[in-house]
């Protein structure tokens, strides 16, 4: 049984303008100490799907639907008094943006000592000799006298190391990283990653990576969840998205990526703006964008159905194997260094 | 913190001899002469130079401050009244603790009101009580407070008779025959004034804690600590007021400083003998010292309570420094 099993998840948030269905029959399972890479672009509704999975969603504005298992137990609609005991304890969450993600009014060692607190009864003097471990577990230096120093104290890296020391301090089994990297420069955006997988080793926790850079989930994930506009479009493992890509969307994200062995003058681009979620277009929501979208792209929604001769490898598009596989054959050869002709 | 400490005593002295000159060329610049209102209507020429004497009248400005000056270093005095020739220190004394009294009754009194309505309607917006709040503030903001004050007076004081309708008592009881004292009495004349003076500033400050306190529920941090598994009463008290008060201290420091300066309209609505009611009797008899020692106070008040807010400040929010 996996630990976190979500099935046809619906978000709609209700606004001035109309309804936004912000995620839109979301389904996927994470197993124990795996690590699940989320990838899309902004509004694709990645951020949402785990916010609500995690009941962090406003209920005054959102309509919530769908099943979110959590170690079997049903958790989507429970009372928060229930949820309460599962975050911050057994699943943890590392958000965006470290500057603005603590505090800035209480020592960072309070705070991780108020997670400890939160879940444990345990004595003060206990909650901060584990905050001090904590931070030690994420290579801060002198551990034990920052802990008494307040967030703006710490630089961006450092300040998630906090948030990452902070949402492992109690052991979960999951972990769901909302784009962990995004806000940091790219030395540090490697250091990171390399200690969140090296706490993944050490620990076994499982780890949901939210990311708009596939990179991240190239380096990081065992499956991948493509998402564009609140859909599921692409799910596989990773080598075999890597591998062979399905469906358009993603092959224009895989031909977005900066590569460093092709002489390419030009990274290709995906023409065009996400979706509107408050008049999602018709058809498949990707049709507006998509360079082989046909008619019935245009009015029919396309079901989420198994690569041939996968069965974990699903994907949504209308065409047809035999068109899919000319057209990224030649994608690949544009993507492959020709022989010699390395820079 | 020296350093602040030390700039800030600099700055408060400069702040004293600014407020003082000021006030003293005003005085000059205006034409009129203390020493005739003095005397009063028909005295001979040299009954009024006489007094003009007596008072340093005839002196130049620049003498009569730096006497004004020496006067307050050398003896701790104010000068006296060119009115009724009294201590102004004296005046003060019995003036200061009225308007304290009405000031602070009334900021408690109106901070007791905003900080529940303010969260509770920020917590529940578009709720009954939150619509019913605005519409308080909207009364609030738009009835000015002596007609608010003449209104209680009249319905409260005058036609139900719940309250005294004027005057003041001491706070520590004495027994003197016929005035009345003791902080059950002294409560019991303020309540109309704290009302009065309460109902325009707790809707304005309802106001701004609801807008602060919404503001602050949607930082990240507080979503930090709902994914951390706090309630949601501790994420309310541990993480967003101390937030969201920062701009309500800085706002409160500066209303304290200025209310002490005098709450004029209150005080002469209901008849009480404080700082605003003099500074409107000494101001046409051009009764400088008391005005001087108003203004003074007024800038003591103002200063005092720049650095009270200052030091809450750096109390609330580390990151803001006392350097």
């Amino acid at each position: 049984m996996a630990l976190l099993e979500v099935r046809d998840l619906h978000t709609r948030f209700r606004t001035d303008d109309g309804v936004v269905k912000a995620v839109s029959g979301v389904s996927f399972e994470l197993d124990r100490g795996k690590t699940l890479g989320v990838v899309g672009e902004s509004g694709s509704g990645k951020s949402v799907t785990f916010l609500t999975v995690m009941g962090l969603v406003d209920r005054k504005i959102a309509e919530v639907e769908g099943s979110v298992r959590y170690d079997g137990e049903e958790i989507l609609g429970a009372p928060s008094s229930r949820l309460r005991h599962i975050r911050g304890r057994r699943i943890g969450m590392i958000f965006q943006d470290p500057m603005t993600s603590l505090n800035p009014v209480k020592k960072i060692g309070w705070q991780l000592e108020e997670a400890v607190l939160l879940h444990n009864d345990v004595s003060r003097d206990e909650a901060r000799r584990r905050a001090i471990k904590a931070l030690e577990e994420v290579e801060i230096p002198r551990a034990d006298t920052r802990v008494d120093d307040y967030p703006h104290q710490f630089s961006g890296g450092m300040r998630q190391r906090v948030m990452i020391a902070m949402a492992l301090i109690n052991q979960p089994e999951v972990i769901i990283a909302d784009e962990p990297t995004t806000a940091l420069d790219v030395t540090t955006q490697a250091q990171i990653l390399k200690l969140m997988k090296q706490l993944q080793d050490d620990h076994g926790a499982a780890i949901v990576m939210i990311t708009h850079d596939l990179g991240v989930v190239a380096e990081m994930a065992d499956d991948v969840l493509v998402m564009y506009g609140g859909r599921v479009v692409e799910q596989a493992r990773v080598d075999d998205l890597f591998v062979k890509p399905e469906m358009p969307y993603t092959w224009g994200l895989l031909g977005s990526l900066p590569r460093l062995d092709l002489v390419a003058s030009r990274l290709e681009q995906i023409p065009g703006q996400p979706p509107s979620l408050l008049h999602p277009p018709r058809g498949c929501a990707f049709n507006p964008r998509c360079a082989y979208a046909f008619d019935r792209c245009r009015e029919e929604l396309p079901e989420l159905v198994a690569a041939p001769g996968k069965p974990n490898h699903r994907y949504r598009c209308h065409l047809d194997d035999a068109e899919r596989e000319r057209i990224w054959a030649a994608k690949k050869a544009a993507l492959t260094p020709a022989e010699g002709s390395a820079a | 913190m020296t350093h602040y400490l030390i700039r800030r005593t600099f700055w408060a002295f400069f702040l004293f001899v600014v407020a003082t000159m000021i006030t003293y060329v005003i005085f000059f610049v205006v034409p009129a002469d203390p020493a005739t209102l003095a005397a009063g209507k028909a005295t001979k020429p040299e009954i009024v130079a006489h007094i003009r004497k007596m008072l340093h009248l005839n002196l130049p400005i620049y003498q009569q401050y730096w006497l004004f000056v020496w006067n307050l270093v050398r003896h701790g005095s104010f000068g006296y009244s060119f009115v009724n020739g009294l201590p102004v220190r004296t005046m003060l004394g019995q003036e200061i603790p009225v308007t304290a009294s009405i000031v602070f009754g009334g900021v408690i009194l109106y901070l007791a009101i905003a900080i529940p309505t303010g969260v509770i309607s920020a917590l529940r917006p578009r709720s009954i009580l939150d619509r019913t709040g605005m519409v308080f503030v909207l009364v609030g903001i738009s009835a000015p407070s002596v007609w608010i004050g003449l209104i209680l007076l009249y319905l409260v004081g005058f036609k139900l008779g719940w309250t005294p309708i004027g005057d003041y008592c001491d706070f520590l009881p004495h027994h003197q025959i016929g005035v009345c004292s003791g902080p059950g009495q002294w409560a019991y004349h303020l309540i109309l004034p704290w009302i009065t003076l309460a109902v325009g500033s707790a809707a304005l400050y309802t106001r701004l804690i609801r807008a602060n306190v919404m503001e602050t529920m949607t930082e990240d941090y507080v979503r930090t600590a709902h994914a951390k598994g706090a309630s949601p009463a501790r994420v309310l008290v541990q993480h967003v007021l101390r937030n969201s008060m920062l701009q309500v201290v800085t706002i409160l420091g500066m209303d304290l400083g200025l209310l002490l300066g005098g709450v004029v309209f209150i005080e002469i609505v209901f008849g009480l003998p404080g700082l605003g009611q003099q500074l409107v009797q000494a101001a046409p008899r051009f009764d400088l010292p008391v005005i001087v020692g108003i203004v003074m106070f007024a800038t003591l008040a103002v200063i005092v309570f720049n650095f009270v807010v200052d030091v809450l400040y750096a109390w609330l929010d580390p990151r803001i420094r006392l350097a």
